[in-house]
C-alpha cells in the first residue's frame, strides 16, 4: 500500500465540515473516541485521482487556536505536536460564505504554524441569494494558499477539492501574520531563551488554558516561569494578536469579498422573530417536543415488536434444530436473548437522532438553547441540557449519547447523571400494571385517580432529575471554564445525507460500544436464572411431576385451565351435525380433549419452571435478600423480579409471570395472578396500597438498567460514574420506598 | 453607570468602547466583539437573559453577565430621529 497523504480537516462550528467530511469519506469512516478522552474521533479514507489516497482526520469544531475546552485542545495538539502519528501533511481549513471573515481568523493561526493549508469556502450556492462576491485568485495570493469554492449542498467543488489535496506539495507554507509585532521586545527575549523553537508555536503553549500532553509542557516549563509576564499582561498580547489578525484580514477581505447589502437578509430575521418569541417561541418548541416523543414512543412500537418476535423465534428455532444441552441453551436463551435485549433499543436511538440531527442541521437547536438557557441555569445546567433532559422520557440510552453537545464537562457530567430520573418507556408496563391494581379507580375532580398517579409519577420523575442536579452541582467540583456563547447559524434545509449518517453513526457506536457490556450481563443473569446447586434444582422435574400426581395441579393453574377451556367453548358454536357455520358435538368434544390434554400439558411445564426459578441461584439470591426488601413491604418472589429486572426494568412484569407460573404474557392473566397472592405474614393481599406505591417509587429512583449503566461508562470513560450512580439512586430508592411503605402501612 | 450591551433595546446598534485588558473572554475577542465593531441586539430571552447579538456579521447569544461588561456608544437609530 502506498502511503497516504494525512489529512486534517479543520473549521468553526456550522461551517459544513461535516458535510465536507462526508463528501470526501462517503462510508468510509470510522468514529471513535481519542485515547483516554470522550472526544470524538472520526476518520476516513478518500480517493484522490492518480490513485492517490488521502486519510482524512475530521478535528473538532473550534473558532481559533485558543482552546477551552478539551475537543479543541485536541486540535491545537495534532496541529503542534509533529510526532504525533496523526500530524497532518496538510490542513484544509473549512469556511463559510457567509462568515468568512470570522473563519479566516483561524485559517491565518494555522497558517503561521507553517503547515501546508487549503481554503474550503462552501455553502457558495448562498452568494447570490446573499449578493456576495469574492476574487479568487487574488484572495489566493494575499492569503498564500489554494482556494476551492464548493457547495455540499450541489456537490459542487469537490474535484477541485481533491485536485488541491493530491497536489499539496505545491502549497506554500508561509506564514500569513507576523505576531512579533505585538510585543517585538517579549518575543526577542523568548527567542533568546529557546532558539531552535518556532515563536508562534511556543507563544501557543505558553497562551493555552488548558493542559497540554506532557511532552511539550514539559520543554517549556521553564519558559513558562521564565518568559511569563503575568496573566493579565499575557491577555493583553493575545488581545493585541486579535486586533492584529482583524487588521490582516479586514485589509484583505475590502480588495476581494463584496456584499451587495440590499440583498436579502430577512428570511433569518422573521423566522428568528417567531422561533424565539416570548410566548410562540415556546409553543412551538413544546409541539416539536411532542411530535418528537410521540415519534419515539409510538413508532418504535412496530419495529420493537417485530424484533422482539423476530429473537422469540430464532431462539425457538435454535432449540429445535440444534441436539439439546446446556450449550444450545445458552445461544437460545442467553446469547440471543442478550443480542436481541441489544436490538430492541435501536428503533428509539434511530428516531430520537434522526430528530435532532434534523433540529441542529436546520440551525433551530440553538434557538432552543437560547430560548431555555436562563431557565436551566438555577439547577447547574444550560439550555443544551434540555434536549437531553426531554429525551430521556423516552429512553435513557440515546439521551446519554445526546449529552455530546453540551461542551462543559461538568454540565455534561451532571445531565448524564440525572437523565435516568426521567420516567423512561420501560418503567411504564411496571407502573400500569401496578396501579391498576393498587390504585382505586375514583375520581377527583373528573381526573381519575389512576392516571392522575402517572402523571405524578411523571413529575416526579422531572423533580428528582432537576433536584439532584442542584444538589450535584454544589457537590461536584470540576473546574469548568467554557462560557456561555452559543452561535445562531442561519436557517437551512437539512442534507440528507448528514441526517442519514448521524443516525447510522450513533447506532452503531450503541450497538458496539455498550452492546458488549449489556450482553455480557445477560448472558451472566440467563446463568444465574437458569442454574443452581441444590436437589430441588436438579430434580424439579421429577419434585414437581410426583406433586402434582399426588396432590393435582396448583388451584392457579386449574383455574387458568378452566378460563382457557371456558373461552374455547364460548367461541365456538356447536350444532347436532357438522355445518358450515359450526362444528358437531362429537368434534366439540374431541377437541376439547385434546385442549384440555395440551394445556395440561403447559401447565406441569409453567409449574416446573417456576420452581426451577425458585431453587435457581437468583432464586437463592431473591430469597437471601428477603429481610432487606421485607421493610419495603415485599416478599422473596418481588426481590427476584428485583435482581433479574436490573437487566432491565421491563423484566419485572416477564419474572412474576415465571414465579407465578402463569406462563402467558397476557397482561389480565398476570394481574389476576398478582391480585390473588397473599403475604403470608400479614395474610393481607400482598399487592396492597402500600407495598404497591413502595414498588412505584422503588421503580420510580432505582438505576434498573444495565444498559444505561454501559452507556455512561462509555460516555464518561470510566467505570467511576456508572457506580456513583448507581448506588446512590439504588440508596435513594430504598429510602423512599421504606419511608413510603412504613408510613401508610 | 455605563452604557453596555445588555442596555440596548431590541433592533438598536452600537459601537464597542475602547476596553480595559482583560475583562471579556478571549473567546468574544476572537468571534469578533473588537472595539469599534458595530453591535445589534436582535433579540432578549425570557427573564432579559441571555440575549441574542450581531457583532461584525457573527449571530451569537450570550448571557446578560458577559454583555454587561461590553461598553458601548448607542447608535441612533433613524427611527428615533
Amino acid at each position: 500500500m502506498s502511503k497516504q497523504i494525512k489529512v486534517a480537516l479543520i473549521g468553526n462550528p456550522n461551517t459544513g465540515k461535516t458535510s465536507v467530511f462526508n463528501q470526501l469519506t462517503g462510508l468510509n469512516q470510522k468514529v471513535g473516541n481519542y485515547p483516554g478522552i470522550t472526544v470524538e474521533k472520526k476518520e476516513g479514507v478518500c480517493k484522490l485521482p492518480r490513485g492517490v489516497k488521502a486519510h482524512i482526520l475530521d478535528l473538532p469544531g473550534t473558532y481559533s487556536l485558543n482552546t477551552t475546552s478539551l475537543d479543541e485542545s485536541v486540535a491545537v495538539e495534532l496541529l503542534l505536536n509533529k510526532n504525533d502519528k496523526d500530524h497532518p501533511d496538510v490542513a484544509i481549513v473549512i469556511s463559510d460564505v457567509e462568515n468568512l471573515k470570522r473563519n479566516l481568523f483561524l485559517f491565518t493561526q494555522i497558517k503561521d504554524l507553517k503547515i501546508p493549508t487549503i481554503l474550503v469556502i462552501n455553502m457558495s450556492d448562498r452568494m447570490s441569494r446573499k449578493g456576495i462576491s469574492i476574487d479568487i485568485p487574488v484572495l489566493e495570493e494575499k492569503l498564500q494558499t489554494k482556494i476551492a469554492l464548493i457547495s455540499t449542498r450541489k456537490g459542487t467543488g469537490i474535484d477541485r477539492l481533491k485536485e488541491l489535496i493530491a497536489d499539496f506539495r505545491s502549497l506554500p507554507s508561509s506564514p500569513n501574520v507576523d505576531i512579533t509585532t505585538i510585543s517585538k521586545d517579549y518575543f526577542e527575549r523568548l527567542k533568546n531563551a529557546f532558539p531552535k523553537e518556532d515563536l508562534y508555536k511556543l507563544w501557543l503553549v505558553i497562551t493555552q488554558d488548558v493542559n497540554f500532553m506532557p511532552i511539550e509542557k514539559q520543554s517549556l516549563k521553564n519558559a513558562a516561569t521564565f518568559a511569563v509576564k503575568s496573566k493579565s499582561e499575557l491577555k493583553r498580547l493575545q488581545q493585541k494578536e486579535t486586533i492584529l489578525r482583524y487588521q490582516f484580514i479586514n485589509g484583505i477581505l475590502k480588495e476581494t469579498y463584496k456584499v451587495d447589502s440590499n440583498a436579502a437578509k430577512g428570511f433569518r430575521a422573521t423566522l428568528d422573530r417567531i422561533l424565539t418569541h416570548k410566548v410562540f417561541g415556546y409553543l412551538i418548541f413544546f409541539a416539536i417536543l411532542l411530535t418528537i416523543f410521540q415519534a419515539i414512543f409510538d413508532w418504535s412500537t412496530y419495529p420493537q415488536d417485530l424484533i422482539d418476535e423476530l429473537f422469540a423465534s430464532a431462539s425457538e428455532w435454535v432449540k429445535s434444530t440444534l441436539p439439546e444441552g446446556a450449550f444450545t441453551n445458552l445461544i437460545a436463551e442467553g446469547i440471543l436473548a442478550g443480542i436481541g435485549g441489544i436490538v430492541i433499543f435501536i428503533p428509539q436511538i434511530a428516531f430520537l437522532f434522526l430528530f435532532i440531527s434534523l433540529l441542529e442541521e436546520s440551525g433551530y437547536m440553538s434557538r432552543v438553547v437560547f430560548l431555555m438557557d436562563r431557565l436551566m441555569r438555577p439547577f447547574g445546567l444550560s439550555g443544551k441540557s434540555v434536549v437531553p433532559l426531554i429525551s430521556g422520557t423516552a429512553c435513557a440510552i440515546p439521551a446519554v449519547m445526546a449529552t455530546r453537545t453540551i461542551e462543559n464537562w461538568k454540565e455534561r457530567l451532571i445531565t448524564i447523571l440525572v437523565v435516568p430520573f426521567t420516567t423512561c418507556s420501560a418503567r411504564l408496563p411496571i407502573y400500569l400494571i401496578i396501579i391498576a391494581l393498587v390504585i382505586p379507580e375514583g375520581r377527583f375532580l373528573g381526573l381519575g385517580y389512576q392516571p392522575l398517579t402517572l402523571m405524578l409519577l411523571y413529575l416526579i420523575g422531572f423533580g428528582a432529575a432537576v433536584l439532584s442536579a442542584m444538589l450535584l452541582n454544589k457537590i461536584l467540583k470540576i473546574k469548568s471554564r467554557t462560557f456561555f456563547v452559543v452561535e445562531m447559524p442561519s436557517y437551512k434545509m437539512p442534507l440528507f445525507k448528514n441526517v442519514v449518517y448521524t443516525v447510522w453513526e450513533k447506532t452503531k457506536s450503541f450497538v458496539f460500544g455498550a452492546g458488549k457490556i449489556i450482553l455480557a450481563i445477560s448472558i451472566v443473569l440467563w446463568f444465574l436464572g437458569s442454574n443452581g446447586y441444590s436437589e430441588d434444582f436438579k430434580n424439579a422435574e421429577s419434585i414437581v411431576k410426583q406433586r402434582i400426581e399426588k396432590e393435582g395441579l396448583s388451584q392457579y393453574s386449574l383455574g387458568y385451565m378452566e378460563r382457557k377451556l371456558n373461552e374455547y367453548k364460548n367461541s365456538t358454536p356447536v350444532s347436532v351435525i357438522d355445518t358450515e357455520r359450526a362444528i358437531s358435538l362429537k368434534a366439540m368434544q374431541d377437541s376439547l380433549a385434546i385442549i384440555t390434554l395440551d394445556l395440561e400439558q403447559r401447565a406441569i411445564e409453567q409449574e416446573i419452571a417456576s420452581h426451577k426459578l425458585e431453587h435457581s441461584y437468583i432464586g437463592q439470591m431473591g430469597k437471601a435478600i428477603e429481610p432487606v426488601v421485607r421493610p419495603l413491604g415485599y416478599d422473596w418472589k418481588i426481590g427476584i423480579a428485583l435482581l433479574t429486572s436490573f437487566a432491565a426494568r421491563e423484566v419485572f412484569v416477564g419474572t412474576l409471570a415465571t414465579i407465578y407460573s402463569v406462563g402467558s404474557d397476557e397482561e389480565e392473566t398476570i394481574k389476576t395472578r398478582m391480585a390473588a397472592e397473599v403475604n403470608p405474614r400479614t395474610k393481607k393481599p400482598l399487592f396492597n396500597l402500600a407495598s404497591g406505591i413502595s414498588l412505584l417509587l422503588f421503580y420510580a429512583f432505582a438505576m434498573q438498567c444495565m444498559s444505561t449503566l454501559a452507556i455512561v461508562k462509555r460516555e464518561t470513560n470510566s467505570w467511576k460514574w456508572p457506580m456513583v450512580q448507581l448506588l446512590f439512586m439504588s440508596v435513594f430508592a430504598y429510602i423512599v420506598a421504606l419511608i413510603a411503605y412504613q408510613f401508610i402501612k | 453607570m455605563a452604557i453596555t450591551v445588555a442596555h440596548l433595546k431590541k433592533g438598536q446598534k452600537g459601537i464597542i468602547k475602547e476596553f480595559e485588558k482583560d475583562i471579556l473572554p478571549i473567546k468574544l475577542l476572537e468571534l469578533g466583539c473588537l472595539p469599534g465593531n458595530q453591535i445589534e441586539l436582535l433579540q432578549v430571552a425570557p427573564l432579559k437573559d441571555p440575549i441574542y447579538i450581531n457583532v461584525n456579521g457573527s449571530h451569537i447569544a450570550i448571557r446578560r453577565s458577559v454583555a454587561l461588561q461590553i461598553e458601548l456608544e448607542i447608535l441612533d437609530d433613524v427611527s428615533t430621529l
